[in-house]
């Protein structure tokens, strides 16, 4: 799992070649409370990073959910947009968002390993 | 102004609440278990839900007091049998609404419960309509608990005996723990259930007794999703002084034989609006997909005009989908009408409903 990263908005992203995974992390969903709907970006359509590439809403608001890193999304999860209490249940593996064919691997290179995530996650609990 | 703490506020933290400011209290949104379930509990076995923050006005008066107050409120006061409750608004002059509150008629007077955010309010304008004649107690000294869903009968029975004896929309003073408790059979959810005035010291105590028989806390946020499928208004949102108990089409609430008199703070404006109509009015709406419709979403008639505004809307956790209400222009308001609602850019189809989502089921008729 060491080639998992993690960013301030709370999105994992698991590299593998050049295809990133992208979703959100268990605190995130902790945050959020029940997640009832998620929107997630057109396969084909291209995202930049840091800007948005969904929404999650729970029973109280809309988030925004962004993008990590830029790139092509190749692909996404119809699961979490039929049934979005997937997301609370296996946000980290299962209940992906959307696959990025990725643009530049340095982008990579800002992002938290787990353990600065687990520690900026406690110290930033809203 | 500091943060107010209701008598609850130790226990909510035992129970792990996540905590949200509300109208001046700190107050519990969910607990560990979150939203859903706290709503499907509610609907299927029982909620408890601190309510404490709300106002309970003791307005203390005899037949001159009735007399009074049926110059503020559009109800048939002097009939209203002892404990019975009903339903109506506290308005301005041009009948808007400055609240919706539940008025009971209770042996001394009257007792008023009104919402938290509008309670001072209420009173400063009340004590200035009834000329500072009566005796009036916004008791902070009291809780309100609310225990709502089909279990919750049972529940409460067990610890206070003779509740279950209650009709809708009546109450009476029990006793708990040799305290005196005024119980009215009413709520805020679309289900069965009780709402409990009990001395602040008391509260803990009965709402620990209602866990051990089986019900669990809810948070504001349950409350919520309960009241919008159970199609309830939230003032602030559903209601507020630019709209009028018809264009916020509740007159049912009003007494016909008040409407005839005409001699309420408002009846020239609720009377014209009845004969004439109104041009808008509020709404069931219900999206055709899972996308979930916010307050302040803009709603597109078929031909993209504007014909009106969502003023609360969620996912509704018993429908398993989104709900909404709003106000469109009168024309539009015809069930099964499609209107189109404009959600982050995009315009979704959603049709326009009757209320409630989520059918009620309030006890009637137990005596």
């Amino acid at each position: 799992m060491s080639d998992v990263k993690y960013s301030k908005e709370h999105e994992w992203i698991k590299l593998e070649g050049d295809v990133a995974t992208i979703g959100i992390t268990k605190h995130a969903t902790e945050m959020l409370g029940d997640i009832v709907f998620a929107e997630l970006p057109e396969k084909g359509s291209n995202v930049e990073k840091d800007g948005t590439a969904g929404v999650v809403e729970s029973t109280k608001a809309a988030s925004d959910v962004y993008t990590p890193v830029s790139g092509e999304v190749v692909d996404t999860n119809q699961e979490i947009v039929d049934d979005p209490s997937k997301i609370n249940q296996d946000p980290e593996n299962s209940a992906w968002f959307f696959k990025l064919k990725i643009k530049d691997k340095s982008e990579m290179d800002s992002l938290m390993n787990k353990d600065d995530y687990d520690k900026f996650a406690k110290e930033n609990n809203t | 102004m500091e943060t107010k703490k209701t008598s609850l506020y130790q226990l909510h933290q035992d129970c792990n609440a996540k905590f949200v400011e509300f109208a001046g209290y700190q107050m519990p949104i969910q607990y560990s278990e979150g939203i859903v379930e706290e709503h499907k509990f509610t609907r299927n076995h029982s909620g408890i839900f601190d309510v404490s923050h709300m106002g309970q006005l003791f307005i203390y008066g005899g037949d001159e007091l009735i007399k009074d107050l049926e110059k503020i409120f559009p109800l048939d006061l002097n009939n209203l049998k002892i404990n019975h409750s009903k339903y109506s608004f506290l308005m301005d002059k041009d009948a808007g609404i400055q609240d919706d509150l539940i008025i009971t008629k209770i042996n001394e007077g009257f007792l008023i419960i009104l919402n938290a955010a509008c309670k001072y309010n209420d009173f400063k304008i009340l004590k200035e309509l009834l000329n500072e004649k009566y005796k009036m107690v916004l008791d902070e000294n009291r809780s309100l608990i609310a225990i709502q869903g089909p279990k919750s009968s049972q529940i409460l029975n067990d610890v206070i005996d003779g509740v279950k004896d209650l009709n809708f929309m009546s109450g009476n003073w029990f006793l708990f723990d040799n305290q005196k408790v005024y119980i009215t059979r009413s709520g805020y959810t679309g289900e069965d259930g009780f709402e409990i005035s009990i001395p602040n010291n008391f509260a803990e105590k009965l709402t620990r007794e209602l866990i051990n028989k089986g019900s669990k806390l809810a948070g504001l946020g349950a409350r919520d999703t309960l009241r919008l499928e159970a199609g309830l208004c939230l003032y602030g949102h559903d209601l507020d002084k630019d709209k009028t108990p018809v264009e916020a089409n509740l007159k049912w609430a009003i007494s016909k034989e008040r409407i005839s008199k005409g001699d309420f703070i408002g009846s020239d404006i609720i009377i014209k609006q009845l004969n004439d109509g109104v041009s808008k009015i509020r709404v069931g709406i219900k999206p055709e997909g899972r996308i979930i419709a916010r307050e302040k979403t803009k709603i597109f008639n078929q031909s993209d005009v504007h014909i009106g505004e969502i003023t609360s809307g969620t996912f509704g956790p018993s429908v398993n989908g989104p709900v909404a209400m709003g106000y469109v222009e009168n024309e539009f308001s015809k069930k099964n009408t499609k209107v189109f609602l404009e959600v982050r850019g995009k315009k979704y189809a959603a049709n326009i409903c009757s209320l409630p989502f989520y059918k009620k089921s309030y006890v009637k008729g137990v005596n």
